[in-house]
């Protein structure tokens, strides 16, 4: 492991994205923020929802920012530098195992998730209160749950962007992530599908599930929540399939 | 550290087509045999056995027409492709399994410009002096002075993505060459080049050679192959079919120079006519009317020729004359032109 070269792609991909700071942090926070503007306050003020719907949606638009930003910041560059004008190839033949790259790629992915989870919960709370009941009552526990999401968000997008080709953008959009935020108990709490009990057994194998519910469980565990252990372990095996899965294209891709 | 190329006995079958920017362009297809499952992925034999040897701090070309392996052989040699079998080493690094050591020993400009469009002409060299651990101070020396170099200093702070061709080319030259490699290699290095800073660029690869560095180029073009080349191999079909200096490949066709004739009509009886016509070597009927005639002489040869045809009541159509050339050479080995 070249420790040198390893920063300096880091630092790439930082300059980069310091570049379109701009662009990318309205990409990242302009819907998120609009939806809890929305159902937050709106929907709320309104008597349509009730207040306590506030403190249940934070941690679920949380879960979207990061799994937006990290699939975002790691599949589309790859997408892109991995097409006809093979933009890669420069980084690829720097002095360190091919996979290196993809690890990096996947930590620079996870931080912006990162960032873009926590810039979330101030935001959110500005906009919504008075109303938001935040409960952090382990900020190890919630600090493990947000990492494994930010890595979880990354790999799935290096999976994702070596899996795929420029023209299935759209389709990555809508039959992936759409239907992946819309079945990962995001809005609503896993225990609200009690009623539909073959969807409830059928979101598990969606990742997102878990990080709305370990985020849920560990900002608000007034709400009811999928316990944090099984969360963990999900995410921990989501995490690993998706860096395996990822590697493994990213390998395919890389050399012919 | 001086540090030569070997390869022996390297085969490459893809079975899905290689990325063209990858190492893998310009292809034709030449299907493997023995398969006729129908579902069966189509084979696509890019290399055959290739086996080559490049002494440290020598100009090598690989001259060959598309499709021929020359990229894939690049491809190979800098860890882009992975062999099917056989073995490859840059100095005494196997390419394959101590692929960041050969990393570090060579700089590889591949066919079609891969610039990172993110960056700016300076901050790609600036970047890529850093993967290779370059200290600040010195990658930014660096970096000035190749920018300079290749006359792109008055770009240099502005996104490649609006550069024309030719500034590309030269800006990938320039970064191959950022972390000063042992080994440049070049992969059509003045395709799409205007002649003028083809010279250039001749120009900078000849001192860079000078300085005990190894460079292989990859090339279609007899002048460049001529010009820079100091040993040859001319490979088709993915095997060495000729190797040596330009002068030596030259004087191995026969008589030197190529006639091209077209007549009306070419007979069993002509052919032999033309064969025993002084100073003639060797002639092949290329198809029902023409032939190609191999002799020490050119142009003095037409007279003869055409009279011969006069006599046989075939009319000389079209007469095409090559002085001694690689073009020559490679015909004579694959009845097909470079540029075909």
């Amino acid at each position: 492991m070249n420790w040198k070269t390893f920063l300096a792609l880091l630092g790439r991909d930082a300059h980069v994205a310091r570049r379109n700071l701009i662009p990318l942090l309205l990409q990242t926070f302009l819907q998120p923020m609009m939806f809890v503007f929305i159902f937050g306050r709106v929907m709320v003020s309104s008597g349509y929802m009730p207040v306590a719907y506030k403190s249940l949606l934070l941690p679920g638009i949380m879960a979207i920012s990061m799994v937006f930003t990290g699939v975002w910041a790691v599949a589309m560059p790859l997408i892109g530098e991995f097409q006809f004008t093979r933009e890669i190839e420069d980084r690829l033949l720097a002095p360190i195992q091919i996979s290196w790259l993809a690890i990096e790629k996947v930590i620079f992915g996870a931080i912006q998730a990162l960032f873009a989870g926590l810039v979330v919960i101030p935001a959110a709370w500005l906009l919504l209160r008075p109303g938001v009941d935040l409960n952090l009552r382990s900020p190890l526990t919630f600090a493990c749950v947000t990492v494994l999401v930010a890595l979880f968000s990354a790999c799935g997008g290096l999976a994702l962007g070596c899996s795929i080709d420029q023209n299935h953008i759209g389709l990555m959009f809508s039959m992936v992530l759409t239907p992946m935020i819309f079945f990962g108990c995001t809005y609503y709490p896993w225990s609200a599908l009690a009623h539909f009990p073959i969807l409830q057994k059928i979101v598990l194998v969606n990742p997102l599930v878990y990080a709305s519910e370990g985020l849920r469980g560990t900002l608000v565990p007034q709400f009811p929540h999928i316990p944090v252990i099984a969360v963990l372990v999900a995410l921990t095996f989501f995490d690993l399939l998706f860096l395996a899965t990822g590697l493994a294209q990213f390998r395919r891709k890389a050399v012919s | 550290m001086l540090a030569g190329i070997r390869t022996i006995d390297l085969r490459k079958v893809f079975t899905s087509p290689p990325p063209l920017a990858s190492g893998g362009g310009g292809f034709a297809p030449t299907f493997g045999r023995g398969k006729t499952k129908k579902q069966s992925k189509p084979e696509i034999v890019a290399l055959d056995g290739l086996s080559l040897q490049i002494l440290p701090g020598e100009i090598f070309g690989l001259l060959g027409p598309n499709g021929a392996g020359k990229s894939t052989t690049v491809g190979i040699l800098t860890t882009r492709v992975r062999p099917t079998s056989g073995q490859a080493w840059i100095g005494e690094h196997d390419v394959w399994m101590e692929q960041v050591v050969v990393k570090r020993l060579i700089g590889v400009v591949q066919q079609r410009p891969n610039l990172d469009f993110a960056l700016t002409a300076r901050e790609i060299l600036l970047f890529h002096g850093a993967y290779f651990g370059i200290d600040a101070q010195q990658r930014s020396q660096r970096a000035d002075a190749l920018l300079d170099r290749f006359q792109l200093r008055d770009r240099a702070d502005q996104l490649v993505r609006g550069f024309s061709g030719g500034m590309m080319q030269r800006l990938s030259i320039a970064r191959a060459m950022m972390h000063d490699p042992q080994v440049l290699f070049l992969d059509e290095p003045s395709a799409g080049l205007d002649p003028q800073t083809k010279l250039l660029l001749w120009e900078i690869i000849r001192e860079y050679n000078q300085s005990g560095k190894t460079v292989l180029i990859t090339t279609h073009n007899m002048e460049e192959a001529d010009a820079l080349c100091q040993r040859l191999a001319i490979i088709d079909h993915g095997r060495n079919i000729a190797l040596g200096t330009p002068h030596e490949l030259k004087a191995a066709v026969p008589g030197g120079f190529l006639l091209r004739l077209r007549f009306g009509h070419l007979s069993p009886d002509l052919l032999q006519r033309l064969q025993k016509l002084p100073g003639v070597t060797e002639v092949r009927a290329t198809d029902d009317n023409s032939a190609d005639v191999y002799a020490d002489r050119g142009g003095s040869l037409v007279a003869e020729v055409a009279s011969l045809a006069a006599l046989a009541n075939a009319e000389l159509c079209d007469v095409h004359i090559s002085e001694p050339s690689l073009e020559n050479l490679f015909l004579h080995h694959t009845g097909r032109s470079l540029r075909e």
